[in-house]
């Protein structure tokens, strides 16, 4: 038991969950300092809940271990381990009055003086005067809130928020996302957050997990995942990415050569996950520019031939489709900053960017492009 | 069609009440008879008004202590049901265990049963094995067509409840005891009462079982009831039976009441 | 994931992680069955044991009596006996219980529609009305129908001076008269399961189906009574089995034409003492009513009966 890290680390070490043949949590080892905003991300089915219920206690790992601060709590019972959860659509007890739900643990524990600390948790979480209404009086932000008092008035050392802001609608979403990470910082206690929102991730959080099938694709602060992603997954779960099917041909200077579709491209080596074989090649769709074809590019610029074929309005920028010559389509989001007008479609452009903003990634031999275009829509339907 | 569609929402709320007027009738006729006093013992027909029946309800000999009698064994036959029951339906409910199947069929037969067929198997069974029949008999048979009611009705509560709450509170440091007790039991506690209710309402009214179980000497209210209809039924009766229906009516309004102000769930 | 699969493990500090698994696991799997066994054991003594015994009782020897005896014969016999002695029973008990059945949904459905959809506040109050009338003794109802159907009541009367029924014409004591008490006595059986899954109804999904064939017959035969069917399937058991296998109406209300199959079950155990005879008419009253059952279950397709 040397290397357990410093007192309050909570940290999994190989932990796997199995439900019969399926395989929920696959060997997974990460350790979260203490007082830290650890965002766990990924789609529905990834196994990012399984892992906090685990950490709650109210599933057992089939293999592997869950220490915090050196001592292992993988077989104590929930009500055991300093840790509280803030459940999804938040399971406020119903029969019990706003005061009894945040009173609960509390009498657990037969802690003495409880009003008191009813009383100031409510108000830091600003539902004073509330302690006499039910759960079903309240609103959904107010029963979130409600939740989040309920689990913080134990001061445990790791709290577990289970997607605790998807019930509710986008402005107020947005304004618990200031509230929880206001009070995180005044509390001090290591949150792991759990949601498939990857933008209340990246908002949030110090550090983000992308989960996929059980395992972490990366885990890194949200600006160094999104600016260079290691997988094509993450790479398009988190935001958007354009990522072309390309070979490396060799290197040149602090630079390494792809080859893709008959064009030569070249991305800084430290932007390159591989540095051989099969290769994405991946840039953001804010980071390409459209230049009408024919003109000449900026200095070190690279660019893609094609024509626009779908544009769509959505007020601080615009964003594009352009069809390659061999089919793909290029996502290109254009900021709305009043400088040159609208791209009409069937215009012939060329799409160019700074190879400092693009990234290579490995690509399994035969995969093709991943370029199809992830809207909004569409990602609130897949999680 | 807008007046077709005003037609057809007021023709099934009348057709409703209708129905409901029917279902009252009978009510109407019995609080009528117990204000009666009949020209002669096998009357049924409305002679006089008087208010000696209410004065003195337990006027014919042996029509109260068969009252009693039917009280006694609806609530201990509810006692014993609804603790069966409820413990097989937290079985069901909340584990996994062989022969499943089986124990679900074991609790549906005796819904899909005729009265007629439990009570003469019963007993035949008692019969057999000697024992005599009477209150403890009635009691026995009683328990067993109220157990499965009770399943169902405790399951269903059961099921509709969230097991997040019970993940909640095991997480706010309740041990697995005071999680039942503080979240699981509370939650369940109406679909109980409403269990032990039917249970109590089956049982203190049952004449088919009861007839073919219960021996000779111990009289239960609905079997004095049918006894009296062959020689004449004292008026008195009429006055339990509408007494029997107010307090029902009232314990359940005054419950629905209870519920609205928010003491329940 | 239940909590009551969970009490008793013993819970410790970490001394306890290597052992506690175990133990709890065993007795995890304990729990169900101890919880099951009292309840079980009730219904397998009281019920099961009863049935099977009842079979047995169907094959024995005729000529035996309560004071000499009976004898195991298997006498099969007994069962085409007492189907060609009490066939007409039989046959009654069914066709009385189904019209009786038929009416019940007839009246019942419009009523559980009515409180689910249509009640508003008084949802509750009606509901209570439906109920309410259970808690009036069983028999003291069905005395109470004697009275309104008898010869000089005002029902009689007034039927025949509207020319509904002959001057010498009757209602009590007719099959009519039972059928109504039936259909009167076991009504709230067929509402509450029936309003129950109305209750549930999305009325969206009416407004959608509206939207969609216009005409309110249509809606009504093309979503609401096929969403309604499991509701439908139960209320319709529930009220034609105790229907079946009543004779407390047939007694009250009609006269020994109306026999059903209770009466001559009730008889042959409790006055004519002839158990085998009894027994084989209770067993195949069972198997015709089971059989009708798991039939009516599976064609509805539905498993919400439980």
């Amino acid at each position: 038991m040397a290397n357990n890290g410093p007192a309050g680390d909570l940290r999994l070490a190989n932990v796997t969950k199995r439900f019969g043949i399926f395989t929920a949590v696959d060997d997974l080892s990460l350790t979260i300092p203490q007082g830290s905003f650890f965002a766990l991300l990924g789609a529905s089915g990834c196994g990012k809940t399984t892992t906090l219920r685990m950490v709650a206690g109210l599933e057992q790992p089939t293999s592997g271990q869950i220490l915090l601060g050196g001592a292992e709590i993988s077989r104590l019972r929930p009500y055991k381990r300093p840790v509280n959860t803030v459940f999804q659509s938040y399971a406020l007890f119903p029969h019990l009055d706003i005061f009894e739900n945040v009173a609960f643990g509390l009498r657990r524990r037969r802690v003495k003086e409880i009003a008191g600390q009813v009383e100031r948790m409510l108000s830091l979480v600003q539902l004073e005067g509330y302690g006499k209404r039910r759960p079903n009086q309240l609103s959904g932000g107010q029963q979130q809130r409600v939740a989040l008092a309920r689990a913080l008035i134990n001061h445990p050392q790791v709290l577990l928020l289970d997607e605790p802001l998807g019930a509710l609608d986008l402005k107020l979403r947005r304004q618990m996302q200031i509230e929880l990470k206001r009070i995180q910082t005044e509390v001090g206690i290591t949150f792991v957050h759990v949601t498939h929102d990857q933008e209340e991730a990246m908002t949030m959080a110090d550090t983000v997990a992308v989960m996929n099938a059980g395992r972490i694709e990366q885990l890194g602060a949200p600006a160094e995942i999104y600016e260079f992603p290691a997988t094509a997954f993450v790479a398009n779960f988190l935001g958007q990415s354009n990522l072309l099917a390309g070979t490396v041909t060799g290197t040149s200077g602090a630079d390494l050569l792809i080859e893709a579709y008959g064009s030569r491209f070249s991305v800084p080596v430290e932007r390159a996950r591989v540095r051989q074989g099969d290769v994405h090649l991946g840039v953001r769709p804010e980071k390409l520019f459209l230049a009408p074809a024919g003109d000449p590019l900026p200095a070190g610029h690279q660019g893609v031939n094609g024509v626009v074929t779908d544009s769509s309005y959505v007020g601080v920028s615009t964003q594009y489709l352009v069809r390659t010559a061999w089919g793909a389509e290029l996502a290109v989001f254009a900021p709305n900053t009043g400088i040159g007008g609208q791209v009409p479609i069937g215009t012939p452009v060329t799409a160019h960017w700074h190879p400092a903003h693009a990234f290579v990634l490995p690509r399994e031999a035969g995969a093709g492009d991943r370029t199809a275009p992830i809207l909004p829509d569409a990602v609130a339907a897949a999680s | 069609m807008r007046f077709g569609r005003w037609i057809a929402e007021r023709w099934v709320l009348a057709l409703a009440l209708l129905v409901l007027g029917y279902l009252f009738l009978p009510i109407a006729v019995v609080a009528a008879l117990s204000f009666n006093r009949p020209s002669n013992r096998l009357s049924y027909d409305f002679n006089e008004f008087t208010l000696d029946n209410w004065r003195n309800p337990c006027g014919p000999g042996d029509m109260c202590s068969s009252l009693l009698l039917s009280v006694q064994i609806g609530l201990l036959a509810t006692l014993v049901a609804t603790l069966l029951g409820t413990l097989m339906a937290f079985a069901m409910v909340r584990h996994r265990f062989r022969g499943r199947a089986a124990t679900n069929l074991l609790i549906f037969l005796p819904m899909a049963t005729p009265e007629v067929v439990m009570g003469s198997s019963l007993l035949a069974l008692f019969v057999a094995a000697g024992m005599p029949l009477g209150f403890w008999t009635v009691v026995i048979a009683h328990v067993m067509f109220c157990v499965s009611f009770v399943v169902v009705t405790v399951k269903a509560r059961l099921a509709g409840l969230d097991a997040r709450l019970e993940e909640a509170a095991m997480d706010l440091y309740a041990s697995e005891w005071q999680t039942f007790r503080r979240v699981t039991f509370p939650l369940v506690f109406p679909g109980i009462l409403a269990a032990a209710l039917l249970s109590f309402s089956l049982s203190f009214d049952d004449f088919i079982i009861t007839n073919f179980n219960a021996g000779s000497s111990t009289v239960t209210f609905p079997m004095y009831v049918w006894g009296a209809a062959q020689r004449g039924i004292p008026p008195q009766v009429n006055v339990i039976g509408t007494a029997m229906f107010v307090i029902a009516l009232l314990l359940v309004l005054g419950g629905s009441v209870r519920r609205r102000r928010g003491v329940a769930a | 994931m239940s909590v009551l699969s969970h009490v008793g493990a013993p819970v410790g500090g970490p001394k306890d992680t290597v052992r506690e698994p175990v133990a709890g696991q065993r007795r995890r799997r304990l729990l169900p069955y101890l919880l099951l066994l009292p309840g079980a054991l009730w219904l397998a003594l009281f019920f099961a044991v009863p049935a099977v015994q009842l079979a047995a009782t169907s094959l024995y020897d005729p000529a035996g009596s309560l004071d000499l005896g009976y004898a195991m014969t298997w006498a099969f016999g007994n069962y085409p006996d007492a189907l060609a002695a009490y066939w007409p029973q039989f046959a009654r008990s069914f066709a009385y219980a189904g019209i009786a059945t038929v009416l019940a949904v007839l009246l019942g459905y419009p009523l559980a529609y009515a409180i689910a959809q249509k009640a508003g506040r008084w949802k509750n109050l009606m509901l209570v009305c439906v109920v309410a009338p259970m808690f009036t003794s069983f028999l003291l109802r069905t005395l109470a129908w004697k009275t309104i159907l008898s010869d000089n009541g005002w029902l009689v009367g007034l039927l025949r001076d509207l020319h509904l029924l002959a001057p010498d014409g009757r209602l009590l004591a007719t099959p009519a008269a039972v059928v109504l008490g039936l259909t009167y006595n076991f009504l709230p059986f067929m509402v509450l399961p029936l309003y129950a899954n109305l209750e549930r109804l999305d009325y969206r999904l009416l407004e959608a189906a509206s939207d969609l064939y216009a005409s309110p017959v249509r809606v009504f035969r093309r979503v609401t009574l096929p969403l309604s069917m499991p509701g439908l399937v139960a209320g319709t058991l529930l009220f034609f089995i105790p229907a079946s296998g009543d004779y407390i109406n047939a007694e009250l209300l009609g006269t020994p034409n109306e026999y059903m199959i209770g009466n001559v079950i009730d008889s042959a155990f409790l006055v004519r003492l002839d158990y085998p005879q009894a027994a084989a008419l209770s067993f195949l009253f069972m198997a015709v009513i089971l059989a009708i059952v798991f039939v009516y279950v599976r064609r509805a397709g539905t498993d919400e009966v439980v």
